[in-house]
């Protein structure tokens, strides 16, 4: 037999038909629970259908049932990496409703504290993505580095994730001593030392890029059409970043740039997500520098408690501490759809009152839940592998999205 | 963006879009357009491809709930301009057994938005592509986030270590669900004025800090 007869003889018998691969729940490249069904023909992915829900624990039900006060911890719950940009957008919807402004230092801490989730959450995104296509040392130096960001967390508030330090009305205590004067050095000396090993580690890296480099690509219309909100459509090339373009508290007075993407693909998310890093660090340096002296709280009994020791004298105060952590506060009758930009992107809270002290309906807009639907058209035609690659570029948690 | 040129934008929308919009509503803001059930994929098309509104962006798809409205459901599409910089929320009214086109034909993001919607309300899309539940259990029964739906549901599941797999069950509470409802005569309450309890005028929210009372006495 000829070498070309035996060729085609091989060919046919080893035609394989579509097939399908279950991928998850139980997967670390899943990123928590992702049960994925995909459909292959042979390596490539043909079809990939994400099965969502297993992290489903009802929080949009279970806010109707709670005082705003109450409903507040659960938004440290959702996406458990970035917990205060997530109480920062539910707190600003009930702000926005109750009509009242937040004291300009409550501002500065929010802003400040929103930068630096932002940094932690990026540098857990961009490590556990290294560490699913192979790189396993840039996680073992960026989460030494995440772990101080958590002590900042743990000092201001007294837990290292579910904060619930954001409340309606400012922030629930003041930077104790000491901490600004830490998070400055932090800022100045620490953290950018080890982004720049990160940066040697992989952005030149054959193996990442070959691994990121024109895989699942979006363009700017395809990620727009799809819903892509943060580091996801920067990486497409479209230069939307709501800090800037619709300010909230005092990011209009802050001087920083919003790095857009070229190439749409997961190498130009990656490289997005590290320039944000270095863009906060210089927001959190000014916010330590210009925040002013004041109140953390807004001065209003009605909705914020009063401190424990006018508690301790005034009759008026006790009574105020008492309906407030019994009945909660009333917020009078309206709706309001208020976003902050988290570190994933859009995180939005469509807030419904009818003018009771709990929340008639509380959406909740979550980022990842949208990113996480193109991750068919994004790993179309790609090889299994590049499914990973994908996951980790999207930076998806699962309490965010089954919510 | 002012509420002035919010006006001006929701004129020229209703001027277009005659028998589909019915009204719209400056809230807090952020402008709300009506529109008609049928029509919502017209509706959105033209926000989307219309060169003042360039809405390119379906930001969210969700329902609010009013059991005592005879038309029960409200399908909130909250949409985005990122040419333009604005936000436009557009709202449909739907009775429980109507159906609701759906718009993934023209936001390739509606497709799990509106599976959500289906899973949580019960709301059917005409001509989804894959109307599938999407967050709930493979199986469930009901739909959680309607106001009757209670707030323990029906079943729960265990493993059961004799059958060796999970078991559904009905729910068994070991003390009846308690609902602690604070609601008093306090003067935190702002829609309600009862009798005896007029201690002045009701300032718009909440009520007036009881140090600038005294200050005032």
């Amino acid at each position: 037999m000829s070498k070309v007869g035996r060729k085609i003889e091989i060919a046919e018998e080893t035609h394989i038909r579509p097939y399908t691969l279950n991928f998850g729940p139980q997967h670390p490249a899943a990123h928590g629970v992702l049960r994925l069904v995909l459909e292959m023909d042979g390596e490539i992915v043909e079809r990939a259908d994400p099965h969502i829900g297993l992290l489903h624990r009802g929080t949009e039900k279970l806010i109707e049932y709670k005082t705003y006060t109450q409903a507040l911890p659960y938004f440290d719950r959702l996406d458990y990496v970035s917990p205060m940009n997530q109480e920062h957008a539910f707190a600003m919807a009930t702000e926005n409703l109750l009509g009242i402004t937040v004291p300009d230092r409550a501002q500065y801490i929010r802003v400040l504290f929103s930068e630096l989730t932002r940094i932690l959450n990026h540098i857990l995104g961009i490590t556990t993505g290294a560490l699913d296509v192979g790189a396993v040392t840039p996680a073992l130096w960026g989460f030494e580095e995440r772990e101080k960001g958590m002590e900042f967390y743990d000092r201001v508030c007294g837990a290292r994730l579910h904060a619930n330090y954001f409340r309606p009305g400012g922030v629930r205590y003041d930077m104790p001593d000491g901490l600004a004067e830490d998070m400055y050095d932090w800022c100045e000396n620490s953290i950018l030392k080890v982004l720049d090993d990160m940066e040697t580690l992989l952005t030149e890296n054959r193996i990442f890029k070959q691994r990121t480099v024109d895989i699942g690509v979006a363009s700017a219309e395809e990620a727009l059409d799809w819903g892509f909100t943060g580091p996801m459509l920067r990486g497409s090339g479209v230069a939307w970043d709501l800090r800037k373009v619709q300010p909230y508290e005092v990011y209009d007075k802050m001087d920083f740039d919003i790095p857009v993407g070229k190439t749409g693909d997961c190498y130009a998310r990656y490289l997005v997500r590290m320039e944000e890093m270095r863009q906060s660090v210089r927001i959190m340096k000014q916010c330590l520098d210009e925040m002013p002296k004041g109140a953390v709280m807004i001065d209003d009994y009605k909705i914020a408690p009063p401190p424990r020791g006018e508690m301790k004298g005034s009759m008026e105060a006790l009574i105020h501490h008492f309906k407030l952590y019994t009945e909660g506060f009333h917020v009078p009758a309206g709706e309001t759809y208020t976003a902050v930009e988290a570190p994933k992107g859009e995180f939005g809270v469509f807030l419904i009152s009818d003018g009771s002290n709990k929340p008639y309906r509380c959406r909740i807009r979550a980022p990842g839940f949208c990113h996480l639907q193109a991750m068919d058209f994004l790993s179309k035609g790609h090889m299994l592998a590049d499914a990973v690659s994908v996951i980790g570029s999207m930076d998806i948690v699962f309490g965010e999205i089954d919510r | 963006m002012s509420d002035e040129a919010f006006i001006d934008l929701a004129e020229h929308i209703t001027e277009s879009l005659k028998g589909s919009v019915s009204k719209y509503e400056m809230i807090r803001g952020a402008l709300v357009v009506y529109a008609e059930r049928e029509k919502v994929a017209r509706v959105l098309q033209f926000l989307r491809d219309d060169r003042e509104c360039a809405c390119k962006q379906l930001i969210d798809i969700t329902a609010v709930d009013y059991p005592e409205r005879e038309e029960r459901f409200d399908v909130v599409y909250q949409l985005l301009s990122v040419a333009q910089n604005h936000r436009i929320r557009v709202k449909i009214q739907v009775a429980e057994e109507e159906q609701v086109p759906s718009v993934t034909d023209v936001f390739s993001a509606a497709g799990w938005l509106e599976r959500e919607v289906w899973d949580m309300y019960g709301l059917y899309f005409s001509n989804h592509p894959d109307l599938r539940r999407i967050l709930t259990d493979y199986g469930f029964q009901g739909h959680p986030l309607r106001k009757d739906f209670p707030l323990t549901g029906y079943v729960e599941v265990r493993y059961d270590d004799e059958l060796k797999r999970v078991v559904y069950e009905p729910v068994k509470l070991t003390q009846d669900f308690r609902r602690f409802d604070f609601l008093s005569p306090w003067d935190g309450m702002t829609d309600v004025q009862l009798p005896g309890d007029e201690k002045g005028a009701k300032p718009e929210f909440g009520c007036a800090d009881y140090r600038d009372r005294k200050k005032a006495s």
